[in-house]
């Protein structure tokens, strides 16, 4: 986890620019603290359990990275379109270094990564967004590869998973961020009027734009437990209404209760679960 | 006149809501349809069938309400689950009988509260942009004032979007936008211009088809314009085969950020 990142000296931050993108970023801390039960926990402890406390089940977020290593079978994830970049297109003041500084403290070009792989054996594309780069903020690169990602799917007749972390719309990119909320929910329906199968998996958070376009249009919706999911955050309900909310309003856990979502899956069967699923639709193992 | 004048302009309470489009466009053939048949009728949105000219259309608006009894009651235009879920429904039927759709936008966004994010306010707004998407019928949306990110996009998958000159669209409010990035919401005009969220910046980004001069209430020649040109889109695009239709919407939205 990179946690403690920002108290590393400043040279080292930017020295892992220079770290070859395929390889997910790796910490040299020994421990870490479970933000939500506090036990100190040893690092090598919590990634050889998936990133999960011990103690508390509480589920760390992953990059895209580690949640790619999480869910494609070792060496087969082949990474498309990864040299696409955002550009500051409305001139947004700032944007330019916001980009920059996202790009050096996660070591990716864009908040999402896709490209095909084998999950369980089975050929699938894999979509995973990236809560290190402006919190997964959809802009119109991040609309552009899932589209891309979908329509692959479509023209290949292979099903696809997305996991969905995100904070919404990039609003430094203005209407076009927007746009990207329609784009997408397209791809998606080509995709499935094509009669195939859209697996999301809800990773904490899951909020606004991403929430009102694909994280909401699979056929199956999975989430981690514990994830935020919301259409708006809590902080702007509180302030909308103007009252405290319930505890666990918004967790994935209530979504489901909604109705929202088909199953919170903890992370050590997410693969299993994702399997499974392509399994009973029919998608087989390749030779 | 700045962005944030504009904004304002958008915003003014005495501009003309959908129902006074609704009126003067449909005049007495206007049939309100009510209610999501899951869960409620939202009054923040209002629809129904009636005749322009000679064509049999559906229309949809966000109502903000035209003085305060009728803003509460219609929840100052900012529509619950239900609101998206009834104007989806009235498209369907819409496709169903292949009558165009006609969506007026004026809403400062989809409702942020207990019961809307209970009922998937996520969810009704993203099922409309994906089945939006492939309705094979006409789709235009024309924005008479606010047009507030994923709430007035969930009406505004269109075959075109038009503007009124004094109307707005943006991802976030420039308030929101303000206060998130520079903690200041004071510095909202400075946010609005950034934003390029007017509706001739959005004709420059590509964003909307066409920018309209507002009518005036008791201006009835022009209403008798804008339904002689909302008329005549509807019947090109009657003219297209449904699935074709639905391809170009996909293709109008595809090139955004390609």
């Amino acid at each position: 986890m990179d946690l403690f990142a920002f108290i590393k000296p400043k040279n080292e931050l930017e020295g892992s620019e220079e770290k070859t993108v395929n390889q997910p970023y790796v910490p040299d801390e020994m421990w870490v603290k479970c933000p939500a039960c506090g036990t100190m926990l040893l690092s090598t402890d919590v990634e050889e359990n998936d990133h999960v406390c011990f103690k508390c089940n509480h589920h760390f977020r992953l990059n895209a990275r580690q949640r790619i290593e999480l869910l494609a079978d070792k060496g087969t994830f082949e990474e498309m379109d990864s040299d696409l970049e955002s550009r500051n297109i409305i001139n947004f003041p700032e944007y330019d270094k916001k980009l920059k500084n996202s790009k050096i403290s996660s070591g990716e070009k864009e908040s999402v990564i896709y490209g095909v792989c084998n999950i369980g054996n089975i050929r699938t594309v894999l979509v995973c967004m990236n809560p290190d780069f402006m919190m997964g903020s959809m802009g119109t690169v991040t609309g552009e590869k899932v589209t891309r990602a979908f329509e692959y799917a479509t023209e290949n007749r292979l099903p696809i998973v997305v996991c969905t972390a995100s904070g919404g719309a990039r609003m430094q990119e203005g209407i076009l961020s927007l746009m990207q909320m329609a784009k997408t929910s397209g791809a998606v329906k080509k995709h499935s009027d094509a009669g195939l199968l859209y697996i999301t998996v809800l990773t904490d958070p899951t909020t606004g734009g991403v929430t009102a376009s694909f994280a909401m249009e699979g056929d199956i919706i999975l989430a981690e437990p514990k994830s935020l999911i919301a259409f708006a955050g809590p902080r702007v309900i509180e302030q909308t209404i103007r009252q405290k909310l319930p505890r666990d309003f918004q967790t994935a856990e209530f979504v489901q209760d909604k109705g929202f979502v088909d199953k919170v899956v903890s992370r050590h069967y997410l693969k299993d679960t994702i399997k499974n699923i392509l399994t009973i639709h029919n998608y087989g193992e390749v030779e | 006149m700045s962005a944030y004048d504009k904004v304002c302009a958008a915003r003014d309470a005495n501009k003309l809501t959908s129902i006074d489009y609704i009126n003067n466009l449909f005049g007495d053939s206007f049939l309100e349809l009510h209610g999501d048949r899951n869960f409620a009728d939202d009054k923040a949105i209002i629809g129904g069938i009636g005749m322009l000219n000679e064509i049999p259309v559906t229309v949809i608006g966000l109502e903000k309400g035209r003085n305060t009894k009728e803003r509460m009651e219609r929840n100052f235009g900012m529509a619950h689950p239900e609101g998206y879920r009834k104007a989806l429904r009235l498209m369907k039927q819409a496709e169903k009988f292949h009558r165009p759709i006609l969506c007026f936008v004026d809403t400062s966004g989809a409702f942020c509260g207990i019961g809307a994010e209970e009922r998937g306010q996520g969810h009704a707004i993203a099922t409309n942009l994906m089945e939006m998407m492939a309705l094979k019928t006409p789709v235009l949306s024309v924005f008479i004032g606010e047009g507030g990110s994923g709430g007035a996009l969930a009406l505004a998958v269109a075959d075109e979007v038009w503007m009124m000159e004094d109307s707005v669209y943006s991802v976030i409010s420039p308030e929101g936008c303000a206060s998130i990035l520079w903690k200041d919401s004071s510095k909202a005009p400075e946010a609005a211009e950034k934003l390029k969220m007017t509706a001739q910046d959005l004709f420059d980004l590509g964003v909307v088809e066409r920018v309209l001069r507002q009518p005036k209430a008791e201006d009835k020649k022009m209403f008798e314009s804008l339904k002689i040109l909302i008329c005549r889109t509807f019947e090109k695009n009657l003219a297209v085969d449904g699935a074709e239709l639905a391809n170009l919407r996909y293709e109008r939205f595809r090139k955004f950020g390609n």
